[in-house]
């Protein structure tokens, strides 16, 4: 019996105030496949940020090969043989993919002059693609390589590292079935040949498929490992949510009115094939929930007017509208909390108060001259309304706190005369006093009649929340929820496609 | 006015007392007076660059419209007997309709400004050459306009140049604008977050052309003036680098080349302290060939020193804010639960 190939013992991560890490343990051994699940913030990417020497752990030992390792640094790990695959993959798609594989140690020729041996690169290259048996060539630009592929070529780079250990994170959030079942073969190939594999994902099914051993994390500790004849999809589930809810919500004072938005057969570019079909009601939180990647997205910035729809139609209040642009969307009272509030929310430079004017500012100007009184006085109205904690409205928004700033986009907003609100995780990266204090003004918001349309990746939130909730998958609405029928685990089984 | 406006100016009187110790004849009336007419003539295309630079753009080819214009606006008035004010309004137009173009196709098509005004730069160029086949175009002996020739190159009390009464009329009109109005609101939202101004329900694509606009219509004005006092022009050299000095003086006056920040009183500032510059190297008896080289220098130097200084304030508040931004660090790390 070989030893482990890598040994995680009490393994713990104190950042300030949070426990990202709680004496997690596990080992792994040469060639064990090793399924890692868990929901957002369980603590899967700190765990694999210690394993690949990014992050120092606060307490704990690493162990590789028996050896134990007081500080792992990313060249130890690198050259212990510990690899991984992003989810984000970091590959350069301007050159083709062997350079991609060989990037930075690039076979020279011509001394001082440092020039790429171009057909050694080749060469090096071409028989560890064939060792996984992908079907294109090493001159090929990245590209022209479809996103399987480039998970593919990923695992190549890996293995050109010698890897005995890759950690693949979320590989096939974005791969077909065929592609995945490609992938899976991959996996069984590597394992053949003594290389173990930590796949973190959300799709059970897979890990099913693929995994010796199932090692389940939640807030930060390892609530169980299933071996292979005890992984099921209510076992995973089961160990992965686990916990109570915590009573922050806010029960609705009314019930829901008419529809007040209609999304009649809707296409979006990331989804053509499918029509989605939702209605809004006046005065009701409706939860999207799925899973990332599924188009709740898309939907939100089609129905804003940020893309352009393939097809389908719009009603407010029964009547037919158009929308081109968010100034249309605007103008009829339809507003949207985007996802990423630096990119798409915020001008960060800027103070609170034009940011906050921004989209209404005809209203704060007599003759088309910004009047900054009456933007100031708004501002301040904002900020006492919704408890901004910033030290005057004339400060930088980016020097506020996350859960500060997202405030601000929501002042925005609430400013004006909302009919339709939609928040595309209205609480994500923020801290949980400034949570409640979100939650607390959607449910005033459905109160006063507004229709609300939360997505969001957040369970407990969803759930909590919402009057109603809808799940998406791939594109497609997969299943309404009414409150009586709430529960993880019927929102995961209908985010995972499971009818 | 801002910090860095008062840095500038502090930095042109600190030139200007140096070039006036080292030869007195700096301060005399006619040298000021030429110097204020050279500020009036540049500062009004660089506040049209300005404009352009605060969308997070760049406009070329502005030497090469005041060539092709103020070619244009000659022949019309000398050659085709326009009325003068009539020849003002179609050249102003003209400018305003290169505007657009540059404008339309950097938001339509998606063109990056640089290609765009870079083939305009080109074109312009060649085709005003091509238009007075290479000849000089200039009034001939004896014509007169005396109310364009009064208001272009007139002197109010017969030192201060209307050139430069006229560069304060439009500074003032466009500093309301960018300062005060919300279309100037709008300029920086755009200039700074494109994509949160689009959120914010603000027409970018129409924010973004007006620029072009504004800066075509202020180099047609420009080009005008510019034509009065040169009063003849060689197309293939009229007007060549002068979008340079243009973009120089909006970076020095404080507008970042990544958009969203700039100020009039700043662009103001750099067209003067770039006409001290060169005021330095004819009076201190510098070989004037080495004009661009001595501008270059400075500007550098300038640009360095101003990064040093936000590096340096920066490091400071990081030190300050280390504790604060340990903690918001830390709670984005450690999102809660979620289903992925």
């Amino acid at each position: 019996m070989v030893g482990p190939l890598l040994e995680l013992i009490d393994i713990s991560k104190i950042y300030p105030g949070v426990v990202a890490l709680d004496h997690v343990s596990f080992a792994i051994s040469p060639g064990e496949v090793i399924g890692l699940v868990g929901e957002n913030g369980a603590g899967k990417s700190t765990l694999m940020k210690v394993m690949g020497g990014v992050t120092e752990p606060s307490g704990g030992t690493i162990r590789i090969d028996g050896i134990e390792r007081q500080a792992l640094s990313v060249t130890e790990a690198i050259r212990a043989g510990i690899a991984f695959v992003h989810q984000e993959l970091n590959l350069f798609d301007n050159l083709d993919a062997a350079s991609n594989v060989f990037i930075g140690r690039e076979p020279l020729y011509g001394g001082a002059l440092r020039l790429i041996d171009r057909k050694r690169l080749r060469a090096a290259v071409q028989p560890l693609l064939d060792r996984l048996g992908v079907d294109f060539a090493p001159d090929t630009p990245v590209a022209e390589l479809s996103l399987a592929q480039r998970q593919l070529l990923e695992i190549v780079k890996a293995l050109s590292l010698d890897a005995r250990l890759v950690i693949m994170d979320e590989p096939t959030s974005s791969l077909t079935l065929a592609e995945t079942d490609r992938l899976m073969s991959v996996i069984a190939g590597l394992k053949g040949n003594g290389v173990s594999v930590i796949f973190i994902t959300h799709r059970l099914n897979e890990v099913r498929r693929c995994a010796d051993r199932v090692v389940v994390l939640r807030d930060g500790r390892v609530v169980g490992a299933l071996d292979r004849g005890e992984i099921t999809h209510d076992a995973m589930i089961r160990l992965m949510i686990g916990r109570e809810l915590k009573a922050l919500y806010l029960p609705p004072t009314r019930i829901p009115g008419r529809e007040r938005l209609e999304i009649i057969g809707l296409r979006t570019g990331t989804y053509p094939a499918q029509a989605v079909d939702l209605a809004v009601r006046s005065g009701e939180i409706l939860g999207l929930a799925g899973l990332v990647g599924s188009g709740r997205t898309e939907l939100a910035r089609a129905v804003f007017g940020i893309d352009r729809t393939l097809g389908g139609s719009l009603r407010l209040d029964g009547e037919p509208i158009t929308i081109s642009s968010p100034r249309d969307a605007i103008a009829k009272g339809i507003y949207l909390v985007p996802e990423d509030r630096k990119r798409d929310g915020l001008l960060l430079d800027m103070s609170v108060a034009s940011n906050i004017s921004l989209p209404d500012l005809l209203t704060h100007s007599r003759i088309r001259l910004v009047d900054t009184a009456s933007e100031a006085a708004n501002a301040q109205r904002q900020k006492e309304r919704l408890n901004i904690r910033a030290p005057a409205v004339s400060t930088a928004v980016a020097s506020l706190s996350g859960g500060n700033q997202q405030k601000v986009v929501l002042a925005k907003w609430l400013a004006m005369r909302p009919r339709v609100l939609i928040f595309d995780e209205p609480t994500r990266g923020i801290d949980v006093g400034a949570k409640n204090e979100i939650y607390r003004l959607l449910r005033h918001l459905a109160d006063s009649g507004v229709a609300i349309l939360m997505i969001s990746s957040d369970m407990e939130e969803v759930i909590g929340i919402s009057d109603r909730i809808v799940v998406m998958h791939e594109g497609r609405l997969s299943g309404f929820l009414e409150r009586d029928q709430f529960s993880e685990q019927n929102v995961l089984k209908l985010a995972v496609g499971h009818a | 006015m801002h910090k860095k406006d008062l840095g500038l100016l502090i930095l042109i009187i600190v030139v200007g007392a140096a070039v006036a110790l080292i030869n007195p004849r700096f301060l005399l009336p006619a040298n000021l007076s030429n110097t204020a007419n050279q500020v009036g003539l540049f500062g009004l295309f660089a506040i049209g660059e300005a404009f352009v630079i605060i969308t997070g753009g760049i406009e070329l080819s502005v030497g090469s419209m005041i060539a092709l214009l103020g070619t244009i606006f000659i022949d019309l008035i000398v050659n085709h007997d326009v009325h003068w004010v009539a020849a003002v309004v179609i050249i102003v137009a003209g400018g305003c309709v290169l505007g657009s173009v540059h404008g339309l196709l950097i938001t339509k098509m998606r063109l990056q400004p640089f290609v765009v005004t870079l083939c305009g730069l080109l074109i312009y160029r060649g085709i005003a050459r091509y238009y007075t086949q290479d000849a000089t175009a200039g009034f001939g002996f004896g014509e007169s306009f005396p109310t364009l020739e009064w208001l272009t190159t007139g002197r109010l009390l017969g030192i201060i140049p209307n050139s430069m009464i006229a560069l304060l009329v439009i500074a003032v009109a466009m500093g309301i604008l960018l300062h005060r109005s919300v279309y100037g609101r709008y300029l920086f939202a755009v200039g700074k977050n494109e994509e949160a101004a689009r959120y914010s329900g603000i027409p970018t694509a129409r924010i973004v052309t007006s620029a072009y606009v504004i800066c075509g219509g202020l180099a047609a004005i420009a080009a005008i003036y510019i034509a009065m006092y040169t009063r003849s022009i060689s197309p293939a050299v009229h007007g060549s680098f002068y979008e340079l000095y243009a973009i120089a003086a909006a970076v020095l006056g404080g507008c970042s080349l990544r958009g969203g920040e700039g100020s009039i009183v700043g662009v103001l500032l750099g067209v003067v302290l770039l006409q001290v510059l060169q005021n330095l190297v004819n009076l201190l008896g510098i070989p004037s060939s080495l004009n661009f080289a001595v501008m270059g220098a400075v500007i550098l130097i300038g640009v360095i020193a101003d990064q040093q200084i936000v590096l340096y304030r920066q490091r400071a508040a990081t030190a300050r804010g280390r504790l604060h931004a340990a903690a918001t660090s830390s709670q984005e790390a450690v999102e809660k639960p979620r289903l992925k």
